[in-house]
């Protein structure tokens, strides 16, 4: 069963891919599954039944008899968190991105409301200031990626197939085909999804989540998770204050009931308002790490 | 519905100890799950057959030990339990504060049926 979504098939589960790679998914069947999708196949009786001999399973195990009981039943205390690989994957992220003095920022949102577009408008003006990488998360489509693509930045997009969210081995194959240089910036366009990439960490420096004002103004505290784990939030959108009923001022209250850390901006992605504070924000995230 | 994720997770981590300790079977399993993990347990509890059907899971009991919240009120300094992130301090109605207890997302242990054999042979075959 793929680990990402629990549908029956491995052809559904996360594929990573360059722009030109976009063609060969449909010419090569055999093309995805293989480097992604291992740490999600684990069960046991796949090795007990696939093999005619099970021999190669068995050694290098004899050595653990911490658990035996005097009767035939046995308590063995784990306390181990569930989400240990993920996390494991994430601090081998994190220690690339130490290694190479890279900012990575992960771009958390509901859908809809303007992860992309804000991205687009930063790597057009910033462009020439840093050196971008992107990672594009969404269940279907290369629609992001060309986006990106098409401003020159390099960008590889993941698709997780039925999945709603990222997960730090994704963002280590996407690294492995991006291949970033030292001293740049990568942004991590989650899958749109408030809820289920709170939990998942990818190794990144910073999350940025972001809400527009078309949206409720009461979503901080709808979805807490989101905001207690992220370290900015910008609020988008800001030109069509006039038409819609969204307070930003309670919007900003309940963010900081949630996390009173968090750093708020007000932007508009297409008017180009409040941008300079965003992008003095990144450059002086850069700064910290140097 | 990260929750099919997490039920996986538990999968794995159940698999590779049921094969350490050489168990012939799993009677339960002990989750440790606190109220500000993002753990939505009627979501949990859905995807749960089958994320273990046809693993060492199948047919193990599941046990959840629920964690309540706590924070430590960085205005008054004193401990308060919460339901959510964004519950203010009870004591001085502040919201600075740090989350102590209750995002805990743990197996916290697994109960075997081990197998006829104390010690089985390194090289046995079938």
């Amino acid at each position: 069963m793929c680990g990402v979504c629990g549908c029956g098939s491995d052809n559904k589960g996360p594929r990573v891919m360059l722009p030109n790679e976009q063609e060969h998914q449909h010419a090569h069947s055999h093309e995805h599954g293989h480097d992604h999708s291992h740490s999600h196949h684990h069960h046991s009786h796949e090795h007990h039944h696939a093999h005619g001999q099970d021999h190669s399973h068995e050694h290098g195990h004899h050595h653990h008899g911490h658990t035996h009981s005097h009767g035939k039943q046995a308590v063995v205390e784990l306390e181990q968190n569930i989400l240990h690989h993920n996390q494991l994957l994430a601090e081998r992220n994190r220690g690339y991105f130490a290694a190479k003095n890279m900012l990575a920022v992960n771009l958390v949102s509901s859908p809809g409301s303007g992860k992309t577009a804000i991205l687009e408008r930063t790597l057009q003006d910033m462009k020439e200031r840093a050196d971008f990488y992107v990672i594009e998360g969404d269940q279907q489509t290369f629609n992001d990626a060309d986006r990106i693509d098409a401003i020159g930045v390099p960008v590889v997009q993941v698709n997780t197939g039925q999945g709603c969210h990222l997960e730090s081995d994704m963002v280590q194959t996407a690294l492995q085909k991006l291949k970033p240089r030292d001293n740049s910036l990568l942004f991590i366009e989650n899958v749109g999804n408030l809820v289920c990439p709170s939990m998942f960490d990818l190794g990144e420096n910073q999350r940025v989540v972001i809400i527009s004002v078309t949206e409720g103004d009461d979503k901080p505290i709808k979805y807490p998770d989101m905001f207690h784990s992220s370290q900015l939030c910008l609020i988008n959108k800001i030109d069509l204050l006039p038409y819609v009923n969204f307070d930003v001022d309670k919007a900003k209250e309940y963010a900081r009931r949630v996390n009173p850390d968090i750093k708020l901006l007000e932007v508009s992605a297409t008017a180009g308002t409040g941008l300079e504070a965003w992008y003095d924000w990144l450059l002086a995230e850069q700064q910290k790490l140097l | 519905m990260h929750e099919m994720s997490i039920a996986l997770g538990v999968v794995n981590i159940a698999d590779k100890a049921f094969q350490e300790a050489k168990a012939q079977r799993i009677d339960s399993i002990t989750l440790e799950i606190g109220q500000l993990a993002g753990i939505q347990l009627e979501s949990l509890y859905f995807v749960w057959p089958a994320a273990v059907e046809g693993t060492v899971l199948q047919g193990a009991e599941r046990i959840i030990e629920e964690r309540e919240g706590r924070a430590l009120c960085l205005e008054c300094e004193r401990e308060f339990t919460l339901q959510h992130h964004f519950d203010a301090c009870p004591h001085c109605n502040g919201y600075f504060k740090k989350i102590i207890a209750g995002k805990e997302l743990n197996v916290k242990s697994l109960a075997f049926t081990l197998a006829e054999e104390a010690a089985p042979a390194p090289s046995k075959t079938r």
